[in-house]
């Protein structure tokens, strides 16, 4: 048997399958500039054996690129009764569970490439910083709806802090 | 200068504060700070720049007028002032800048005033550039009386209202010493929520003006009405010299400046010893202010919530309403094993003690104490505790093994701790969720379930092969962090579903935000 964490009886809403497209070009991207900083010292001291930094930089990379569309598949969230429940990563898993009436505010937000497939995030602030609950890759509809109804759940369920 | 900025409102009394009973000052109306506001908060710069400016000058006058050898000095305003028969003149402007000084002292603490109401504390400011903060009585963390040196002498005692937030405290400074403790009884009264209108007899105080302020400079932290006077822990200066000897940072500066006096003499030079000079004097300031902010320290419960004092010149004194502790720490630096101490550190959600000199204090409850105190600080912190719940805080506190409540790591955990194994693990007291940790540095972390803002959990990749797992109990942020990790996973799953449960049935059922609201009328 595996030691994986799961949680039973929890039927996880996914994030659009398009968000892959995103997490590759932004992943691609720091993959290019970690690749250029790793080269620097074999282009400066044109010593040979300094460019197995890149090239191991590199082969790590294309394996994080080719796990994206599994990682993005294990993102989930659900709206329980009472509180909002998420999960993310896979090598590294991550569950939280935040009761609606912690929430402080609802942020949304687009990046360029999201914004070009219509995608938005939804980050979810209560007053503790470690909490840190966003859900990437909505559709901009999806996103203002989950936003609405959260809020909508949070002012039945007012709390102090 | 527009004359009357606030004409027309209802500031009645041109009285100076302290003829004015308490409760009248938390009537919903503005009123004025102490009049000796302006000086405490900046007239002190100008008095010793002044100061120092005519002893500077002093020399130069005595020459001046006795004709003495330094007269001719080149270059000195004064010389040149007087030789060219200046000098009325610019004894004149001098005059017109005091002046001037003056009344904008008088036109700013005229402006500067506060209002309390049933909701929100309220205080304005500023001649030219007006200010207007607002508190929320029902977000008050805490409320602080803070007496400096000077300010005692004049009878004065600055006022902060914490209030959630970054940086988000209302500081009514100054007011007399005699109404700030009334302010604060009133302010708690009326945030609390109670229906109940205390009596406020505040009896007319016969003693002449010198033996008020002597009495109040002497005994100043004491509010005989309220407090019990007594402080449930007492800490002894021999103790807290030792804590401080004990403690991890000195044992850290012992150790550097070992091996730099090692290191200078193996390589004969002195560089490393030059290299530790910085260190030392911030280690050192560190290990000084935390014994001087130690000093005369007190705690007390109060109706209204744990009552904290300290300091020797500067003397602090603030209450933490119930239910504004957001998580409780309990740790022990290593050499503090030998005389049994330890130091207790909370959470809140008031940051206004990322500044001032009171940041050590305003996190740290007990800085120092032994087990006994330790537990009789916690049933102040954690209310509702019983006899049966300590025995279980006692053993999370020192114990170790699975007796007493607590779910500890497997086993199989013992290689990613190798000396805690047995001591890592959680319990729970009604309310409140334990994390116990640390074979070596041992802490014992504690979160009332109604302060939670979430609960998370999370794997890595030996986490997985050794098939654990890590719980966070995610509070506010501070020094305490909540957090155990190498439990079994399916441990860490039932944990992770049964203390969110039980994190919105505690929140649901919470009422500390007014918390003498169900209070009657006795």
């Amino acid at each position: 048997m595996t030691g994986r964490l799961a949680l039973p009886g929890v039927d996880w809403r996914r994030v659009s399958p398009r968000y892959v497209y995103v997490d590759v070009i932004s992943t691609s991207v720091f993959t290019v500039g970690l690749v250029v900083l790793a080269s620097l010292p074999a282009y400066f001291s044109a010593v040979a054996p300094w460019w197995i930094l890149p090239a191991g930089v590199l082969v790590i990379m294309l394996v994080v690129i080719a796990f994206v569309p599994r990682r993005v598949r294990a993102i989930g969230y659900q709206l329980r009764d009472d509180d909002l429940l998420f999960r993310r990563g896979l090598l590294f898993q991550r569950f939280v569970s935040v009761p609606y009436g912690r929430m402080q505010l609802i942020d949304i937000t687009r990046g360029p490439v999201s914004r070009v497939l219509g995608l938005s995030d939804l980050h979810f602030v209560t007053a503790a910083a470690s909490s840190s609950v966003s859900i990437p890759g909505l559709l901009v509809a999806d996103a203002e709806d989950l936003r609405d109804r959260l809020v909508a759940l949070a002012e039945t369920r007012r709390a102090g802090l | 200068m527009t004359g009357e900025p606030f004409e027309g409102d209802p500031i009645k009394d041109l009285l100076p504060p302290g003829a004015v009973t308490a409760t009248r000052l938390a009537d919903g109306e503005w009123h004025r700070l102490h009049p000796a506001t302006p000086l405490l908060r900046g007239g002190f710069v100008f008095i010793f720049i002044a100061g120092s400016f005519i002893s500077s000058a002093r020399q130069q006058l005595v020459d001046l007028l006795f004709g003495g050898p330094r007269a001719r000095d080149d270059g000195d305003p004064l010389v040149f002032i007087t030789a060219n028969g200046q000098l009325p003149l610019a004894l004149l402007a001098i005059a017109a800048l005091l002046l001037l000084i003056v009344v904008i002292f008088y036109f700013s603490w005229r402006v500067h005033t506060f209002r309390i109401t049933d909701e929100v504390v309220e205080v304005r400011s500023g001649l030219i550039r007006r200010s207007l903060r607002k508190g929320r009585l029902d977000r008050i963390q805490g409320i602080n009386i803070v007496r400096p040196f000077f300010a005692r002498l004049f009878g004065a005692a600055r006022l902060e209202i914490d209030v959630a937030g970054h940086d988000a405290n209302v500081r009514l400074d100054y007011l007399s010493s005699a109404n700030a403790d009334g302010l604060r009884r009133d302010i708690l009264r009326l945030a609390s929520g109670t229906r109940q209108r205390e009596a406020a007899s505040a009896a007319p105080d016969s003693r002449s003006f010198v033996e008020q302020r002597l009495a109040e400079f002497i005994a100043p932290e004491l509010d005989p009405d309220l407090a019990p006077p007594e402080s449930v822990v007492k800490v002894h200066l021999g103790r807290l010299v030792g804590s401080i000897l004990l403690h991890d940072t000195t044992f850290t500066l012992l150790v550097l400046i070992a091996a730099a006096s090692v290191g200078s003499a193996v390589t004969g030079r002195l560089f490393a010893i030059y290299a530790l000079v910085p260190l030392v004097f911030g280690l050192g300031g560190f290990l000084f202010r935390r014994f001087t902010k130690s000093l005369r320290y007190s705690i007390a419960a109060t109706p209204d919530g744990v009552r904290v004092g300290f300091g020797l010149l500067t003397l602090s004194n603030e209450t933490l309403p119930p239910g504004r502790i957001h998580s409780v720490q309990v740790r022990q630096p290593i050499l503090w094993r030998l005389p049994g101490w330890w130091e207790i550190k909370v959470n809140r959600a008031s940051k206004s003690n990322a500044k001032g000199a009171d940041a050590q204090h305003n996190t740290t409850i007990l800085p120092v104490g032994n087990l006994d105190d330790v537990l009789r600080v916690l049933g102040l912190l954690l209310p509702g505790t019983t006899a049966e719940s300590a025995q279980v805080l006692r053993r999370g506190i020192v114990g170790s093994g699975p007796d007493g409540g607590f779910t500890n790591s497997p086993r199989r955990a013992a290689i990613i701790r190798w000396f805690s194994v047995r001591r890592n693990g959680f319990a729970e007291i009604p309310g409140v969720v334990l994390l116990r940790r640390g074979g070596v540095w041992r802490n014992l972390t504690m979160v009332p379930e109604a302060r939670v803002q979430s609960i998370g959990m999370t794997q890595g990749p030996i986490d997985r092969a050794l098939r654990l797992a890590r719980v966070h109990v995610h509070t506010v942020n501070g020094p305490v962090r909540a957090e155990l990790g190498a439990l079994d996973f399916e441990v860490a799953t039932g944990f992770f579903t049964a203390v969110s449960n039980e994190v919105v049935e505690q929140v649901r059922s919470d009422a500390t935000h007014r918390w003498r609201a169900n209070d009657s009328a006795a």
